[in-house]
């Protein structure tokens, strides 16, 4: 994944819509034929981000590249990028072959190859019988799918994805997102998605962007962004934690939660502030001893795979996910590994993106958007 | 049960429908296609000549003997083809007023077209606002807005008065063809207006971007997709328009002075006229409704989604 080359780059953007600003100097690279997707909360800037590298919005300030070349004043439909919309935005009054075959026929193609290329298109969104058939008499999963062949019928380098699964109920959501991992990795093309559901970004992602406020919080593979969250958003975001402040005594050893825990972090300052992250999987019931941190039982929920607890320990309260049960008012031990304790910097300054950083020449540009902030 | 639930609940529908449109409607045919002539007591219809010499024979009788006696002749209503075939007569009066229409209509769409177009995409306030001021003129009464064109448009009016200070003119700008058009134009803007953002609010912003996110530039956007999907409005608009212009007796005779009679005025002439003659003037209502039903089916033939790339074309 690292060495692939750059097929878009946002350099410096910045938005702002009526004196707010949505997005904050984000600067991101877009690798070829990676799935990327811009995670966060509603209003975070996600979508704006989005149709900045669509051509739908003109950013205030900064660059937006594409192969290596500037494209701030491209217009859309000069664009080698196709989108699909948040409600799919098909064309009422066209069929499904029709609204297939829209790109083609505007670039003028000819029209066997668009009879070919379209029909291929079909039976990859398994659509064949419902050439005829009006769009908006197709059930939600389906227009999706119209929307999916629309776009890549076009062979498009890039698919910029706004939120495509968000109208769709559960089963079928869990369905397409293996469908569209599918689908990129058989057309090997690069997509951008959009999402505020952090398991769909978790699921399908090559790298996840996570995003607030118009600022990138964290880069990194779903992997890291879960594991070494680097603030106590990312944290709170991605997944339910635990997040307790706490104090870096020295490189491995860590006190919060009124005990002192060993851990696998360091580069902090000596005695230095910290947020201390716990994933509520990541901790163990054990029986009550005096060494151990003991907390009580409040309250405990059926779960499926695994009992929800709220257990009190102090003035604190903390998030349990446990395969064992216990009872209401019960006094448990909770033990944690020392690879289960992920220790965040206090403040919430986005950590610069490892691409960034690997990459020469674009070292200062990152380090003078972070000193900005 | 639920049946005759859902007959009687319409009844009241049926009932005005038969009462305001079928009943009058068949009045109208009925009148066109018959006419009301005088028979002589053994009932032998005659004519308008032996109408008029027994008239004549009974004013010489009358000035003979010093009486006052009249012409007792009992009436029949007979069927008829006469009405129908003297429309044939006011053929370049229905031509003309389906030219006239017509071009005030094509007018109302290139100014509404892109008017509708605009509204429809700013925010919902201005939206508001701007369909407001379209409205705005049908407030006011329309024989008064009509009228105050006249002063406009006289000789001696406002604009010739204008003109004259640019020392141009004056130009003969009432009584003309071309001011029963503007006057048209003017009253029924808003009939084309009001059914094209109606229709073109609902084309989404997205739908658009998807356009040109497809590769389509303006124009590509313009003809296959804003275009076809706003053809119901067009068509609505159309006939809002068209019917009520063909028909006109106002704007015709108040800025088209009596030289640019139209069909409307001549139907009103039959009833309310010198020349009354109400089975003339439904045989020529007749013919005209004949007339925009044919126009109306070809205008609907814009909404059928098959035909879209054939006007296109």
């Amino acid at each position: 994944m690292e060495n692939k080359n750059k097929i878009i780059e946002l350099k410096n953007i910045t938005k702002q819509f009526g004196g707010e600003m949505v997005l904050d100097h984000i600067s991101l690279d877009i690798h070829d034929k990676e799935f990327l997707t811009l995670l966060g909360p509603s209003g975070c800037g996600k979508t704006t981000t989005l149709r900045i590298i669509g051509g739908f919005t003109n950013p205030d300030s900064g660059d937006v590249m594409f192969n290596g070349k500037r494209i701030n004043d491209v217009p859309p439909y000069k664009r080698e990028l196709n989108t699909i919309f948040q409600k799919y935005a098909l064309f009422p009054h066209l069929n499904v072959f029709d609204n297939i075959a829209f790109g083609l026929r505007v670039a003028k193609t000819p029209k066997k190859e668009i009879e070919r290329r379209v029909m291929e298109m079909i039976d990859i969104v398994e659509l064949e019988g419902f050439e005829k058939r009006n769009v908006e008499r197709l059930s939600g999963g389906q227009q999706q799918r119209v929307a999916i062949a629309r776009a890549l019928v076009n062979n498009p380098k890039v698919l910029l994805l706004d939120e495509p699964l968000g109208a769709l109920d559960l089963k079928l959501r869990k369905d397409m997102q293996i469908e569209l991992k599918k689908i990129q990795r058989r057309m090997s093309i690069t997509f951008v998605y959009v999402t505020h559901d952090q398991e769909e970004a978790l699921t399908m992602s090559d790298t996840v962007v996570v995003m607030n406020e118009g600022i990138i919080q964290q880069i990194g593979t779903p992997q890291d962004i879960y594991n070494e969250p680097v603030n106590a958003f990312v944290a709170n975001f991605i997944g339910e934690s635990n997040i307790l402040p706490g104090i870096m005594h020295r490189d491995y050893f860590v006190e919060f939660a009124g005990s002192n825990f060993d851990c696998i972090d360091k580069g902090f300052g000596e005695m230095e502030e910290v947020d201390v992250v716990v994933r509520p999987e990541d901790i163990e019931l054990s029986e009550a001893t005096p060494d151990t941190l003991n907390g009580v039982v409040e309250t405990i929920t059926f779960k499926g795979v695994h009992y929800e607890m709220i257990i009190r320990v102090g003035s604190d309260i903390w998030l349990v996910h446990s395969t064992k049960s216990a009872k209401v008012g019960e006094i448990v031990a909770m033990n944690i590994a020392p690879d289960s304790i992920h220790v965040m910097k206090k403040s919430a300054m986005p950590k610069i993106s490892r691409y960034t950083l690997n990459e020469e020449g674009q070292t200062t540009l990152a380090e003078g958007a972070v000193n900005e902030l | 049960m639920n049946f005759k639930a859902t007959k009687l609940t319409a009844a009241p529908y049926i009932l005005w429908v038969l009462i305001f449109i079928i009943v009058p409607m068949a009045l109208i045919a009925v009148f066109a296609f018959t006419t009301t002539v005088k028979v002589d007591s053994e009932g032998n219809v005659l004519s308008a000549e032996e109408v008029s010499v027994m008239e004549e024979e009974l004013a010489e009788y009358n000035e003979e003997n010093g009486t006052e006696e009249e012409l007792q002749l009992d009436e029949r209503t007979i069927f008829t083809l006469d009405n129908i075939f003297k429309v044939n007569d006011y053929l370049p009066v229905l031509f003309k007023s389906l030219w006239l229409a017509a071009i005030a209509t094509a007018i109302c769409l290139v100014i509404a077209y892109p008017m509708s177009f605009a509204i429809s995409r700013g925010n919902a306030n201005r939206q508001k606002v701007m369909i407001m001021l379209v409205m705005l003129p049908m407030w006011m009464n329309f024989l008064l807005r009509t009228y105050a064109w006249m002063t406009l448009l006289e000789k001696n009016g406002w604009i010739n008065k204008f003109l004259s200070f640019l020392s141009i003119g004056p130009f003969q700008m009432i009584n003309t063809q071309g001011a029963v058009v503007l006057g048209m134009v003017y009253n029924y803007l808003p009939f084309m207006i009001l059914p094209l953002y109606s229709i073109m609010v609902k084309i989404q912003d997205t739908t658009l971007e998807a356009s040109a996110d497809l590769g389509a530039n303006v124009f590509q956007t313009f003809s296959r997709v804003i275009l076809p999907l706003s053809m119901p409005g067009i068509a609505t608009g159309i006939t809002m328009v068209f019917v009520p212009a063909i028909s006109t007796f106002i704007i015709s005779r108040m800025l088209g002075g009596g030289t640019n009679l139209l069909i409307g005025d001549l139907i009103d002439l039959q009833f309310l006229g010198n020349a009354y003659n109400p089975n003339l003037g439904a045989a020529i209502s007749l013919v005209l409704m004949a007339f925009i039903l044919l126009c109306m089916s070809i205008t609907n033939q814009l909404d059928n989604e098959d035909n879209i790339e054939g006007v296109l074309l």
